[in-house]
């Protein structure tokens, strides 16, 4: 049986170094929570890097490629036009009066599936209740979760108080 | 630690802040009632935008005859007021993503209204091209959809194409780069609601945000992401809309410096409107410990230099049109200065090269007074610029006998005016129900930048 604990911060610094010395006594911090991205949380509680920017570089490599196919087949496939004395038979000669919508289209693109992919991942859709922990998290207020065994909670309670937390939810 | 600042880096945060005064600060306008003077401005611009409406309905049902344009100006006010819209969004752009890229940290207090003004703005500006269709119902046609019009695709030759693409993506690319910097402001502003309205609004837009270390990671690197795609997007859109008159033959439109020069000039008015919105915007909400005379005298700058790079591009013209030899161009340019329309020209030059060249002085850049009346002169500029590329180089085309003038009717000047409500409802809006100032990302440099970390320093500015 694990028990899951939530040590309530007022500062940012604190929680940094709560992480190290909790985990030091060998205590699984699972989670952080903060009103504003703290630098090097990720790193203490040791997530993985995200992989978001390589799959808004796949959109993006998509959208490139859609540009350009949808350019010539309309164009050039299936209805070439002379426009001034400037045919359109071919993409290669064609292509400098593309760039601008294979721009806007990759960035297009780009932008908003990975923006989709970040909503989805991280759960963010109207209607979802969100689990606040305490009323000031998004304030001025630091949570972090701790796991342990059942046994071990005073001690871990014990261990949350020294590292600085100001309070303890379950 | 990551907190560990020069302290000789002026200050962003004035008055001995706290996390929580910030979020008290930045929740006040949302959780009190507007005062009067809010109401007052409120109902002037609702009166605007009803004056808007009625345009609009009249120029639709009637048709683009209500307008001045005869067959020499086919293009005058309406592509004006496009181009002067588009390019105030540029800076709210600017700001969000390139002084991001750059790391600018007095962006923090700046960027969310900012954001908010490019997406307004846009939208004016959306509306007058829809507008000067005179035909809204078809708006639609410039998409590559499949037809029954005898197979016929749209030009992907064709600027104006580029410029569908370039908008649409520009406004919903903007849109979520500003929402998404929203929701966890949205969340903050949820959490602490007391009244059930509000509880269920901000629960819906936040969308069930937590601040977890995976939300944040993900988060910051979306907003690294957008800001680098948005960099060039940015650029781009401009650029295109300056192709919209560089890839056609006309005399004074016809130039290849188009792109770099519209790109300044949008930064330029952009910043301007950006002054003449927060210096009323910081006094009215109580936020001058946020957006310090400092953040407008970096502002200030910014105008300084893209004012000079345009005044450079004006001369740059008028050289080239001599240098080319090409007496078209070469008449296009002393019409512009000498003709019928000199007042325009002069206004523009005045407007736009001289009065900026007052911020080499430091005293003038950190008075409110001067700088909100130099960016109202710096807008009105920015306008006549727009005027003069287009109206002055089409009046006067290759047939002397077809050269006339251009007046512009009630509808137009209603529309234009009208804009400027349609602009403002949603922004006043906007600063009662949004978070004004982008809390959580400000709150990052509080303990680097705040006036706390900064005692004992003497700062000799």
């Amino acid at each position: 049986m694990t028990k899951q604990l939530h040590g309530i911060f007022n500062d940012d610094e604190v929680l940094l170094n709560a992480i190290k010395e909790l985990k030091s006594k060998g205590i699984k911090c699972t989670n952080a929570y903060s009103p504003f991205p703290v630098h090097g949380l990720d790193g203490a509680l040791g997530l993985k890097r995200t992989r978001i920017s390589i799959a808004s570089f796949l959109y993006g490599a998509t959208g490139t490629c859609l540009a350009l196919l949808m350019m010539w087949y309309m164009n050039i496939w299936d209805w070439p036009m002379d426009i001034g004395g400037k045919p359109s038979w071919n993409l290669y000669k064609n292509i400098p009066a593309f760039i601008p919508i294979t721009f806007e289209f990759t960035v297009l693109c780009a932008a908003h599936g990975m923006v989709i992919t970040f909503y989805l991942r991280s759960r963010l859709l109207p209607g979802v209740t969100p689990n606040v922990i305490h009323d000031r998290m998004h304030d001025d207020h630091f949570v972090l979760t701790v796991e342990g065994k059942v046994s071990d909670e005073t001690a871990i309670r014990e261990s949350l108080k020294q590292v600085g937390a100001v309070e303890i939810r379950s | 630690m990551s907190n560990v600042e020069s302290p000789l880096r002026p200050t962003l945060i004035e008055g001995d802040k706290t996390l929580h005064d910030i979020t008290e600060d930045v929740c006040r306008p949302i959780e009190s009632k507007p005062n009067k003077y809010w109401w007052m401005v409120f109902s002037v611009a609702c009166a605007a935008l009803l004056w808007w409406i009625i345009c609009v309905a009249y120029t639709v049902g009637t048709g683009l005859g209500v307008w001045g344009l005869n067959k020499t100006v086919g293009w005058a006010w309406d592509i004006t007021n496009f181009v002067w819209w588009v390019g105030i969004g540029h800076a709210g752009t600017l700001i969000s993503a390139i002084l991001l890229l750059f790391r600018q940290k007095w962006r923090l207090s700046i960027n969310r209204s900012a954001e908010a003004m490019t997406i307004f703005a846009v939208i004016c500006a959306a509306s007058f091209i829809v507008a000067h269709m005179g035909r809204p119902w078809v708006a639609y046609w410039p998409l590559p959809f499949a037809n029954q019009f005898g197979s016929l695709w749209v030009n992907f030759n064709s600027p104006l194409v580029w410029d569908v693409f370039a908008i649409s993506t520009y406004f919903s690319v903007s849109l979520v780069f500003w929402y998404t910097g929203l929701i966890p402001d949205f969340a903050a502003v949820r959490d602490r609601a007391k009244t059930k309205a509000r509880k269920f609004w901000y629960s819906a837009l936040s969308m069930g945000w937590v601040g977890s270390a995976k939300n944040w990671q993900r988060f910051e690197e979306v907003s690294l992401v957008l800001a680098g795609i948005s960099t060039p997007l940015v650029l781009s859109v401009h650029s295109v809309v300056s192709m919209d008159f560089a890839t056609a033959l006309v005399p004074g439109w016809h130039t290849t410096i188009f792109p770099p020069y519209f790109v300044a000039g949008a930064i330029f008015s952009g910043f301007a409107m950006v002054q003449t919105l927060l210096i009323i915007t910081r006094k009215v909400l109580n936020l001058e410990e946020y957006i310090t005379i400092y953040h407008i005298d970096m502002m200030n700058r910014i105008i300084l230099i893209t004012g000079s790079i345009v005044g450079c591009a004006y001369l740059t013209e008028f050289f080239i049109a001599w240098y080319s030899g090409v007496e078209f161009e070469q008449y296009a340019f002393i019409n512009r200065a000498t003709g019928p329309y000199w007042w325009a020209y002069w206004s523009m030059m005045t407007c736009n090269v001289i009065s900026p060249q007052l911020m080499w002085s430091s005293k003038l850049r950190r008075n409110l007074f001067v700088t909100f009346f130099l960016s109202i002169i710096v807008n009105i500029g920015m306008w006549f610029e727009r005027f003069v590329i287009i109206v002055t180089s089409l009046h006067r085309d290759f047939v002397p006998s077809s050269w006339t003038m251009f007046h512009p009717t009630w509808v137009e000047i209603g529309l234009f005016i009208g804009s400027i409500g349609l602009f403002f409802v949603p922004f006043l809006l906007f600063t009662r129900y949004f978070p004004v100032i982008a809390m959580s990302e400000l709150k990052t440099i509080l303990k680097s930048s705040g006036s706390q970390s900064k005692k004992g320093v003497q700062h000799h500015d």
